[in-house]
C-alpha cells in the first residue's frame, strides 16, 4: 500500500527530510528549483566576467595568483549547480541557451562594471559576503543536491570574502589615493549588494510557495538585515564612510535600522538598462560560438576512435 | 671560472629569465578565463595560467633574495620594461585561437619537460627545489596539451587546419629554445644552468611522434625568429607589460 505521493512529499518537507533527484514531488517544486539553481548557476558563471575583467591587470602576483584561483572557483561552482540542476531532468546545454535567450537570469549584480581594482575587493567582500548570507541559509534548503552542493560552496565563499575583505583592508589602510578607491568601491557596490537579496518580502513572487516547500528558508528581508547588521562593523574596522547616511542602531529590535533601498534603480538595471547587461551575454554567445568547433573537434575524435575500437573488436 | 661575485649576478639573471618566461607564459593563458570552449576548460586553463603565476613568484622571489637590495618578486615583475624582459619569444605571442594555445602549450610542455628534469639536478639548491615542484605540474600540463592536440589535429577538417595553421605559425619560434648565449653557457659550465642544446633531440623526436598520431605535418622549418634572451621581442610584449603593469605603475610605491 503506498501513501498518496503528494501527502508523502509533504511529510517529508515537514520532517525536514531531504527530497531526492527520484523522488516524487510536486511540478510546480521542480519548476521553481530549477529555476532557482539554473539562476544561481549562471550567476557564478557570468560573475567569472567582471573579476576576469582584472585578472592581467593584478597589481602583484600574489592578488594576482589568489583571484585566478577564486575565479576558478567560481566556474566550479557554476559546475555543481549545473549538475545539480540537471538531476531535475533540465541539460546544461538547455540551460545555456535559456541563459543566451534570456529566459533564464543571472543575478543582476553583475551588471554592474568592475571599473577600478578596488571594485575587485569590493566584489569579495560585499557580493561573496550577501552570497553567503543566503547560501548558508540554502545548506538547509529542502532539494538533497542543492543542499549538499551549497555546503561545499559555502567553504570556498567564506574564503573569497576573507580575501576580498583583506584586499579593502590593504586598499583602506594604504596611501590617500588608495583609500578613496576604497570608498568609492564600497559607495558603488554597496546597496546593489543589499538587493542581491531580491525585493521586500511583500513583492518578492517566489518567496511564499518557496517558503512553505522550504527551497528558501529565510525571508529576502530578514536575510538582507543580516547582511546589514553584519557589514556596519567590517565598514568601522577599514575606516572607510558608511554608504548609507539613515543607518542607526535600534535597541529595540537588536538591529540597525537602515534608509530605502533604491528600487527603480535595481529594476532600472534589471531590464537592461545596466552597464554590462548586453556585454555579459554576449560575452557569453561569443565565448560558446568560438568554442563550437573544438566541441565538434572532441566528438568527430571520439567517434573516430570508438570506430577504430569496434573495427578492432570485430 | 667565474667569481663568486659573477655566479651570483648570473644565477640572479638566470632565475630572472625562468620568472619571464613563466609570468608572460601565465598572463597569456590567464586571458583564456571565461572564454573557453566550455566551463570546464575555463577551470583547467586557470590552473595552468595558476601553476605558471606561482612558478614565476618563485623565480622571481629567489632573484630578490640574490639581489638582496629590497626589491621583491613584484619590482621584477612591475617595474621592468620589455626591452628588460628576457623570456623566450614564444612565451609573448598573442593567445590566438585554440589550436594555437593548445599547440603552443604542447611545444612549451615539452620543452620544460625535459628541461625541469635537468634542472632538478641543478648545483643551485633552490632552483633544483623549484625546478622539482613545477616539473610535477609540467607533467599534467603535458597530458593536457598533448590529448588537445590529438583531438584537434584528428577531429574535425576545421579543428585539424586550425592546428595546422597554428603549428606552422609557431614552429619558426622554437629554435631559439635551445640555444645558449655566453652567460647561460657559463652557468652551465658552473653545474648550475641547464645545457638546453642536448634537450633538442629528444624533443623532436616526442613532437614528431605527437604531430604524426595527430596527422599534422612538420614544418619545413625554413625560418627561424630569435632574440627573447637578450630583450629583442615582438611587438606584443610591450602591450602585454602596459596592460599587467597599469594599476602598480600608476600608483608608485603602494602595497596591495
Amino acid at each position: 500500500m503506498s501513501m498518496d505521493p503528494e501527502k508523502n512529499f509533504m511529510r517529508k518537507i515537514e520532517a525536514e527530510e531531504k527530497i531526492e533527484p527520484k523522488d516524487w514531488m510536486p511540478d510546480a517544486y521542480r519548476k521553481n528549483l530549477i529555476r532557482q539553481i539554473q539562476q544561481h548557476a549562471h550567476s557564478e558563471v557570468i560573475g567569472m566576467q567582471p573579476e576576469g575583467n582584472w585578472i592581467t591587470r593584478a597589481p602583484s602576483l600574489r592578488r594576482k595568483a589568489v583571484l585566478l584561483s577564486k575565479v576558478q572557483d567560481e566556474a566550479g561552482h557554476g559546475l555543481y549547480l549545473y549538475s545539480s540542476a540537471e538531476t531535475l531532468g533540465i541539460s546544461r546545454a538547455e540551460m545555456i541557451e535559456a541563459l543566451q535567450t534570456g529566459a533564464a537570469k543571472y543575478a543582476s549584480i553583475f551588471n554592474y562594471p568592475t571599473q577600478t581594482w578596488g571594485d575587485i575587493g569590493a566584489i569579495g567582500w560585499l557580493v561573496d559576503g550577501a552570497a553567503i548570507v543566503n547560501q548558508v541559509s540554502l545548506q538547509r534548503t529542502s532539494y538533497g543536491p542543492y543542499a549538499r552542493g551549497m555546503i561545499r560552496i559555502c567553504k570556498e565563499e567564506s574564503f573569497h570574502q576573507r580575501q576580498g575583505y583583506e584586499l579593502m583592508i590593504a586598499l583602506a589602510h594604504g596611501s590617500a589615493e588608495q583609500k578613496k578607491m576604497a570608498q568609492d568601491s564600497l559607495n558603488r557596490f554597496y546597496w546593489p549588494a543589499l538587493m542581491m537579496f531580491g525585493p521586500h518580502d511583500s513583492e518578492s513572487a517566489h518567496s511564499a510557495k518557496s517558503m512553505e516547500w522550504k527551497i528558501k528558508r529565510e525571508t529576502n528581508d530578514d536575510l538582507r538585515q543580516k547582511f546589514i547588521d553584519q557589514t556596519v562593523p567590517q565598514i568601522e574596522y577599514l575606516g572607510l564612510e558608511h554608504p548609507d547616511k539613515e543607518l542607526k542602531w535600534n535597541e529595540e529590535r537588536g538591529h540597525y535600522d537602515h534608509g530605502d533601498l533604491d528600487w527603480d534603480e535595481f529594476y532600472n538595471v534589471i531590464n537592461g538598462n545596466g552597464h554590462c547587461n548586453r556585454q555579459r551575454i554576449e560575452h557569453h554567445v561569443k565565448a560558446h560560438e568560438e568554442g563550437a568547433w573544438v566541441r565538434d573537434a572532441i566528438t568527430a575524435y571520439n567517434e573516430k576512435k570508438s570506430a577504430k575500437k569496434s573495427r578492432h573488436a570485430a | 671560472m667565474m667569481s663568486a661575485t659573477d655566479l651570483k649576478q648570473a644565477t640572479l639573471e638566470y632565475a630572472l629569465r625562468l620568472g619571464d618566461d613563466s609570468v608572460v607564459l601565465g598572463h597569456r593563458i590567464s586571458e583564456w578565463v571565461s572564454n573557453g570552449p566550455f566551463l570546464e576548460e575555463d577551470i583547467a586553463l586557470g590552473n595552468v595560467a595558476l601553476d605558471y603565476i606561482g612558478r614565476a613568484r618563485m623565480f622571481y622571489g629567489y632573484a630578490a633574495e640574490l639581489a638582496g637590495d629590497g626589491r621583491t618578486e613584484d619590482d621584477f615583475a612591475y617595474m621592468r620594461d620589455a626591452r628588460e624582459y628576457k623570456n623566450l619569444l614564444i612565451n609573448e605571442l598573442p593567445k590566438g585561437d585554440f589550436a594555437y594555445t593548445q599547440v603552443r602549450q604542447l611545444l612549451v610542455d615539452a620543452f620544460n619537460t625535459g628541461f625541469l628534469a635537468e634542472l632538478v639536478k641543478s648545483k643551485d639548491a633552490t632552483l633544483a627545489a623549484i625546478a622539482a615542484k613545477a616539473s610535477k605540474e609540467t607533467r599534467y600540463h603535458l597530458r593536457r596539451s598533448r590529448e588537445w592536440v590529438l583531438r584537434l589535429g584528428d577531429g574535425t577538417e576545421e579543428s585539424h587546419q586550425r592546428a595546422q595553421t597554428a603549428v606552422d605559425a609557431l614552429w619558426g619560434y622554437t629554435f631559439e629554445m635551445f640555444e645558449l648565449d655566453e652567460l647561460e653557457q657559463q652557468l652551465v659550465d658552473a653545474g648550475i644552468a641547464v645545457d638546453t642544446t642536448r634537450l633538442k633531440a629528444q624533443w623532436e623526436v616526442e613532437i614528431k611522434a605527437i604531430l604524426s598520431e595527430a596527422t599534422l605535418e612538420i614544418p619545413a622549418g625554413d625560418w627561424a625568429v630569435r632574440g627573447g634572451r637578450v630583450g629583442y621581442h615582438t611587438e606584443n610584449l610591450g602591450h602585454l607589460l602596459t596592460d599587467m603593469q597599469s594599476v602598480y605603475r600608476a600608483y608608485p610605491g603602494c602595497q596591495w
